[in-house]
C-alpha cells in the first residue's frame, strides 16, 4: 500500500508532479489564468470606454519586423525557455552548456524559465507583439503549432543562414521541412516530442494493449484510460489508428476522429483528458493506459518498473518545440549563434543526456555514447530507422481551422 | 465636528491661502483613499470595462476584434454552456453546505471549548494554506486513488452504492466523478468558512449562555435562540466566502473531475486560452458574475444581516 503515501513518491513522480504544477505543456495554474486575464485586460484596458476599445488585427508584415541589432555592442542574449528543459549541474545553479557558450563566444545568456504553457505564454507576449513592441526576449521556445501561428502572424524574424552553419548541416532530415516553415527559414528545433501509449503493467493486469483502438474499445479498461488535453496529440493518434495521416487529413476525417473519441467518452471508457498530470494517474494505477509524452515516460520508467510504453503499429505523432526570434528582438545575431551552438553534436549530446527528449541533431549518437550509453541507444531520444519511419507530424492548420477544431475538441473534453 | 461645518466644501476650487492647514487636514481622508481608488480603477474598473467591451465584439485573431454590439454572444454562450453553469452552482452550493456542516462545530469548539489549545487548532486550520493550492488538490488524487484504502473502505461499507444512486459517483471509484470535485471544493474552501464563523462566535459574550441557562433554556434551545442567531454574520460571510470562489473554481474540476464534471470556470479558461474565443469567454464571465451577484443579493436580503463584515 506504500504507493498511496504522498511522502513515499519516487523522485521521478515528484519531478513530474512539480512539472505538472508549474510547467505542464497543457498544465494550468490558478495563477496563470489570473495573470493572463488580468494582465491582458490591463494591457489593453487602459484604452478607455466600452465602444472605443477593440482588439487590433494581429497580423503584421510577413517576414517579421527586425529591430536594430545590438549584438555587437551588447554581448548578451535573453533566452526564454520552459522549466526543466536545460541541463543543470549538481548545484542546480549553473547550466553547463550555457556556460560553455558564454566562455567561447563572450556572450552572456540571460536564461529565464518563464514559459509554462503555450496558450498562456501566447497570451503574455501577444499584446507586445501585436503592438509592434520588443518583448524583451531574443529567443523563445514554442511548440510547433504556436510557432506556426507566430510565423503566420508575421511575429517571428527570418533567420540569417550565414550565422547557422551547424544548424543547417546537422538538423535531422525528419525535422527539415515542416509545412509551416519550409526549409526552416524562421525556426529551428529545440527538442522533438514523441506521443506514445504509456501503460502501467500492474494496473493492466494482463490485459493486452497494442493500439489506440484497444484503449477506446476494450471494456476491461473502462474508466481507466487517459487522453491528452493537447488536441493535436489526442486527435493525431486517433487519426493514425483510423488509418488516416495526421499530416494530410480533411475536416471530415477530423470530425470522424472526434466522433470516435466522443463515443468512448460517452460510454465512460475515457476517464479524463489531462495535461502533464497524467503522470500521477499512471503511477498510481488510476490510468491503466494512456496517451503520453515519451520524455516523461523515460523518466517514469527509470523509477518505476511497472511503467512502460509502446509505439502502436499505426504509428505515432511527433511534435517539436522550436527556437524562434520574436520581432524587435535586440540581439538577433547573438540568438542565432546560440541556436547554432546547440546544433554542435557535443553540446546537443550534453543536453540530450540530461533532458530525455528527441534530439534533433544528426551525429549526436557518438557524443552521447561517451556520456550515457543507455541514452544513446534509447530510440525515444535518438530515433532509429524503424522508429523514424513510424513518426508522423500533425499538419499545420489555418487560423479558421484552428479555431474550429479547438472548439470541437473543447466540446469533446467537456467545455 | 464643528470645524467641519465651518469650513468650505472639500472640493471647492478656490484655495484661500490662510486656510491652508485646515484644508489639508480635510483632504487627508481623500489622500488616504487615493491608493485604494487608483487600485480599484486600474485593477477592477478598467478590466471590467475591457471585458464588457470584449463580450460584445466580433472578429478573429487575424482580422482583429471590433465592437459590433453583438449581444447574441451572451445568448449563444448561455444556451451552449448552461449545463456547466447549473453544475457550478450545484457543486459550489453542495460544497458550501458541507463546509458549513463541518466548519460550524469546529468553529464552535475553537471558540468555546478549546481553552489553551485555541491557538494551536487555529494554526492547524490555516496550515494547509502554507502549501500551494495545486499541491493540496493533487494530494486528493493520491488519497482517493482507485485502489487506495479510502475507496476500498467506501466500497466495503457500500457508501459508494448510495452515492452511485445519487448520481455523485459512477461504478466503484471516486476520482473523476462529481463526488471528488465536491470533496475537493469542500476541502479547499473549508478555512474560508471556519475563520469568519470563529470570529463571530468568539465575540459572543459567554454570560449570555449563563443567562439563557438561568432562564431554564436547555443547551439546544440556547444554541437555537442565542448562539446561532448571534453567529449569523459569520454564517453569511462564511457561506459567501466559500460559495463565490467555489462557483468560479476550475482547478478542482480539472484535476479531480472528468469530462462530465466541467464547471463554468473550465469553459471560460478553455475559451479564453485555447479556442481564443475572447467574446464568448468574456460573456461567460459576465453571466457568471451577474448570476452570483443576483444570488448573493437575494441571499443577504433573506438572511437579513446588516452587519456583514
Amino acid at each position: 500500500m506504500e504507493q498511496y503515501e504522498p511522502d513515499r513518491l519516487s523522485a521521478a513522480q515528484v519531478a513530474a508532479m512539480r512539472r505538472s504544477f508549474t510547467n505542464g505543456r497543457a498544465a494550468l495554474t490558478r495563477r496563470s489564468l489570473l495573470r493572463a486575464s488580468a494582465g491582458g485586460a490591463l494591457a489593453a484596458g487602459g484604452i478607455g470606454t466600452l465602444s472605443a476599445c477593440g482588439i487590433p488585427a494581429a497580423g503584421q508584415s510577413k517576414g517579421g519586423v527586425p529591430a536594430e541589432d545590438h549584438s555587437a555592442k551588447e554581448k548578451t542574449v535573453n533566452f526564454s525557455n520552459w522549466t526543466e528543459y536545460m541541463d543543470v549541474d549538481d548545484s542546480g545553479k549553473h547550466h553547463p552548456t550555457l556556460d560553455q557558450f558564454a566562455k567561447r563566444t563572450g556572450i552572456k545568456v540571460k536564461y529565464t524559465e518563464d514559459i509554462n504553457d503555450n496558450n498562456e505564454f501566447f497570451g503574455k507576449i501577444k499584446p507586445q507583439l501585436a503592438a509592434g513592441q520588443d518583448t524583451g526576449r531574443d529567443l523563445i521556445v514554442l511548440t510547433d503549432w504556436l510557432a506556426a501561428r507566430l510565423i503566420r502572424l508575421g511575429w517571428a524574424q527570418k533567420l540569417d543562414p550565414s550565422n547557422l552553419p551547424h544548424a543547417y548541416a546537422n538538423l535531422s532530415a525528419q525535422f527539415r521541412s515542416p509545412d509551416w516553415d519550409p526549409g526552416r527559414a524562421y525556426s529551428y528545433v529545440w527538442q522533438g516530442i514523441s506521443t506514445v501509449i504509456a501503460y502501467n503493467k500492474k494496473a493492466l493486469d494482463g490485459v493486452e494493449v497494442k493500439s489506440i483502438s484497444d484503449l477506446l474499445d476494450n471494456p476491461k479498461l473502462k474508466g481507466r484510460v487517459g487522453f491528452l488535453s493537447e488536441m493535436r496529440d489526442s486527435i493525431g493518434m486517433t487519426l493514425l489508428d483510423m488509418g488516416k495521416d495526421p499530416a494530410d487529413f480533411t475536416a471530415d476525417d477530423y470530425d470522424a476522429a472526434i466522433a470516435r473519441l466522443q463515443k468512448a467518452v460517452d460510454k465512460g471508457q475515457i476517464r479524463r483528458f489531462t495535461g502533464n498530470d497524467y503522470t500521477s494517474d499512471l503511477t498510481s494505477g488510476d490510468f491503466a493506459a494512456c496517451v503520453a509524452w515519451a520524455g516523461d515516460v523515460v523518466q517514469l520508467k527509470a523509477d518505476s518498473p511497472d511503467i512502460d510504453f509502446l509505439i502502436p503499429d499505426s504509428g505515432y505523432v511527433t511534435s517539436t518545440d522550436n527556437l524562434l526570434i520574436p520581432n524587435k528582438a535586440r540581439h538577433k545575431t547573438n540568438a542565432e549563434r546560440l541556436i547554432d551552438f546547440y546544433y554542435e553534436p557535443k553540446a546537443a549530446a550534453e543536453l540530450a543526456a540530461y533532458i530525455n527528449y528527441v534530439c534533433p541533431v544528426d551525429g549526436v549518437k557518438a557524443e552521447l555514447e561517451k556520456i550515457d550509453k543507455d541514452a544513446a541507444n534509447n530510440p525515444l531520444i535518438i530515433p532509429d530507422k524503424a522508429m523514424a519511419a513510424k513518426s508522423h507530424a500533425f499538419r499545420s492548420l489555418s487560423s479558421k481551422e484552428e479555431t474550429e477544431f479547438e472548439a470541437k475538441f473543447a466540446k469533446l473534453t467537456g467545455a | 465636528m464643528s470645524t467641519l461645518t465651518e469650513a468650505p466644501p472639500p472640493l471647492a476650487p478656490q484655495a484661500p491661502e490662510p486656510k491652508r492647514p485646515k484644508r489639508r487636514g480635510r483632504l487627508t481622508p481623500y489622500w488616504l483613499l487615493l491608493p485604494g481608488i487608483v487600485w480599484l480603477l486600474v485593477f477592477f474598473a478598467l478590466p471590467m470595462i475591457y471585458q464588457a467591451s470584449t463580450s460584445v465584439q466580433t472578429g478573429s485573431l487575424e482580422a482583429g476584434y471590433k465592437v459590433t454590439w453583438h449581444f447574441a454572444t451572451y445568448w449563444d454562450a448561455l444556451s451552449a454552456y448552461w449545463p456547466q453553469f447549473v453544475r457550478s452552482v450545484l457543486y459550489a452550493g453542495t460544497a458550501t453546505i458541507l463546509c458549513l456542516l463541518l466548519g460550524y462545530p469546529l468553529a464552535y469548539l475553537i471558540a468555546f471549548r478549546a481553552g489553551r489549545w485555541k491557538n494551536l487548532i487555529m494554526i492547524l486550520v490555516i496550515a494547509p494554506f502554507f502549501t500551494s493550492f495545486l499541491i493540496r488538490t493533487l494530494a486528493w488524487k493520491t488519497i482517493l486513488a482507485d485502489g487506495g484504502p479510502v475507496v476500498g473502505a467506501l466500497n466495503t461499507l457500500h457508501v459508494l452504492d448510495v452515492t452511485n444512486w445519487l448520481g455523485m459517483t459512477a461504478g466503484d471509484r471516486v476520482l473523476a466523478t462529481p463526488l471528488a470535485v465536491v470533496c475537493g471544493l469542500t476541502y479547499n474552501f473549508l478555512p474560508f468558512m471556519i475563520l469568519p464563523l470563529y470570529t463571530s462566535l468568539e465575540r459572543i459574550d459567554g454570560r449570555l449562555h449563563e443567562a439563557a441557562g438561568d432562564l431554564y433554556a436547555r443547551p439546544w434551545t440556547t444554541f437555537r435562540k442565542v448562539t446561532f442567531p448571534l453567529s449569523m454574520p459569520g454564517v453569511v460571510s462564511g457561506t459567501l466566502l466559500t460559495f463565490i470562489p467555489a462557483a468560479g473554481d476550475y482547478v478542482n474540476a480539472d484535476l479531480l473531475g472528468s469530462t462530465d464534471t466541467r464547471m463554468v470556470g473550465n469553459v471560460i479558461q478553455t475559451q479564453f486560452l485555447r479556442v481564443l474565443d475572447y467574446p464568448t469567454a468574456a460573456a461567460l464571465s459576465f453571466i457568471l458574475m451577474a448570476a452570483i451577484l443576483l444570488m448573493v443579493t437575494f441571499y443577504i436580503r433573506r438572511s437579513g444581516t446588516e452587519d456583514l463584515v
